[in-house]
């Protein structure tokens, strides 16, 4: 049985595809995908996302916790939020998410439905010797994104909270909608944008507001299929495509969210600390199709007759009008200008590799 | 409800089947270009290649997803449309007409009379 998040009813009156996604029945489009897309790059888009998983967790140990189960560093500011990953002790990935610092001792994980009842799992798995309570909020929290060059003017007629003093990857609890919120400047789009956390009663309140607070901007609603184009668009890494247990962060060139730095004994940092020195075999790479053809998740890439590669994720880029994909290549073959070939419906087509995010003019501040 | 008009034929792989003179212009139904969703290319038959019935003879590539389409007939390919190259989304916008993928030269117009009609097609995707 599918779970509907407090916005079905919403969805079903818009006339949305609505397909089960994570044990959600979730709104893939509204009407076309790359209208929902360029709306969200040129003006603002609402998503509901409300199937995203959420875990609190507060104590004296909490920085500590998450310092050993996440392999980014957990100490940032209070008003502050940070994107990691978790991983196994092989190395391989548990998740990625986005962590908000609420307090000294309280934070919120924010992680992938798809992957809620095995994160779950993991993190109870490893409470012992910790002085924390976490608890799983994910069926009582829903989700409203509102992403877009023009998100902040949406948004501002709707909070007293000041949103100029929110920057990127911070966050402020206060009134959204006139009910009570998590408001942070987040998102997975590559634009300017904020994500609103509120409790389930609140939602259709704060989607409601929020439509008729962006009618002058034509915000519309935007479903998971354009959410997958933006995301892709700026090379963002979904897990269950381009990460998983088999990937690790320093594959998936998220080398970034692994804090060697600091001396903190976070779960996998040894043979994490070690493929680095060593460098992997392989890389997640940003491929732009020269050739016709899209390119689609397990599709095979080619250097002359030799495989070297294969595909996690690819689409059509509306905002660039070109195919683009992402995959894993062999070391060396990750390298910008690299020219490769991807075997689509039996046809070789040319891809070549380019820095990523393929589209470079977001509003992201 | 998708379209089913009655004056062309159907194929259980979703292209309908128009006679146009001594040819057969072949096309993706309503029903298909609805479940595909925005199309943004076509990879068309070469005018000349042999058309065999249920070859894929191309494919179509919509946002998320990508399907080969069949010939329906046996037979040569006569003529492609080329107005798809720059402007694939007729596929979705006009699929029994501006969006027709190519002609079809039948080596035996019989084969044409066995396909499905509106009616059976109708079964065929439930509706």
């Amino acid at each position: 049985m599918n779970k509907k998040t407090p916005l079905y009813e919403k969805h079903v009156s818009l006339e949305a595809t609505i397909q089960p996604f994570a044990g959600y029945l979730m709104p893939i489009k509204y009407g076309a995908i790359k209208k929902e897309h360029m709306a969200v790059r040129e003006s603002v888009g609402a998503f509901d996302l409300t199937h995203m998983g959420e875990f609190r967790v507060t104590g004296t140990d909490a920085t500590a916790f998450l310092d050993k189960l996440l392999t980014n560093d957990a100490a940032v500011k209070n008003g502050k939020a940070y994107y990691s990953t978790m991983c196994y002790p092989d190395g391989g990935i548990v998740d990625d998410l986005i962590v908000y610092r609420i307090g000294d001792q309280e934070y919120l994980m924010v992680v992938n439905a798809a992957n809620l009842d095995k994160d779950w799992a993991w993190v109870q798995s490893h409470l012992q010797g910790f002085d924390i309570k976490v608890v799983n909020e994910s069926d009582d929290t829903a989700l409203v994104a509102i992403q877009g060059p023009r998100a902040q003017e949406v948004c501002v007629k709707l909070t007293d909270s000041d949103l100029d003093s929110i920057g990127y990857y911070e966050h402020t609890t206060g009134k959204f909608a006139g009910v009570d919120a998590l408001i942070a400047r987040t998102g997975y789009t590559g634009e300017d944008g904020f994500e609103i956390y509120m409790k389930y009663p609140d939602a259709v309140t704060v989607w409601d507001s929020v439509m008729e607070a962006g009618k002058e901007f034509g915000i519309i609603p935007v479903g998971l299929g354009a959410r997958d184009t933006l995301r892709l668009e700026v090379g963002y890494p979904l897990y269950g495509n381009d990460i998983d247990h088999s990937t690790t962060p320093i594959e998936a060139k998220l080398g970034w969210v692994v804090k060697l730095k600091t001396d903190k004994p976070f779960i996998a940092r040894e043979v994490l600390e070690q493929q680095k020195a060593e460098k992997p075999g392989r890389y997640l790479a940003g491929m732009e199709v020269t050739g016709r053809g899209i390119p689609r998740h397990g599709t095979p890439l080619y250097s002359g007759d030799r495989k070297v590669g294969i595909v996690t994720s690819g689409t059509i880029a509306p905002a660039l009008g070109k195919a683009v994909c992402l995959g894993y290549v062999e070391r060396g073959f990750q390298k910008r200008g690299s020219e490769l070939e991807a075997e689509v419906r039996g046809k070789r087509i040319s891809v070549k590799v380019v820095k990523l995010p393929f589209y470079t003019q977001g509003s992201r501040k | 409800m998708s379209s089913i008009p009655e004056n062309v034929r159907y194929t259980e792989t979703h292209e309908w089947v128009r006679k146009d003179g001594d040819r057969y212009l072949v096309g993706l139904t309503d029903h298909a270009q609805h479940e595909m969703g925005e199309i943004v290319m076509a990879e068309l038959p070469e005018v000349g290649a042999e058309a065999t019935k249920g070859d894929a003879m191309g494919g179509l590539e919509a946002v998320k997803t990508a399907e080969d389409f069949f010939s329906p007939l046996d037979g040569e390919v006569v003529a492609v449309n080329e107005e798809l190259e720059a402007n694939p989304s007729l596929i979705n916008e006009e699929p029994f007409e501006g969006g027709w993928l190519f002609a079809v030269k039948a080596s035996d117009d019989s084969q044409y009379d066995g396909l499905l009609t509106a009616e059976e097609y109708k079964i065929h995707i439930g509706e």
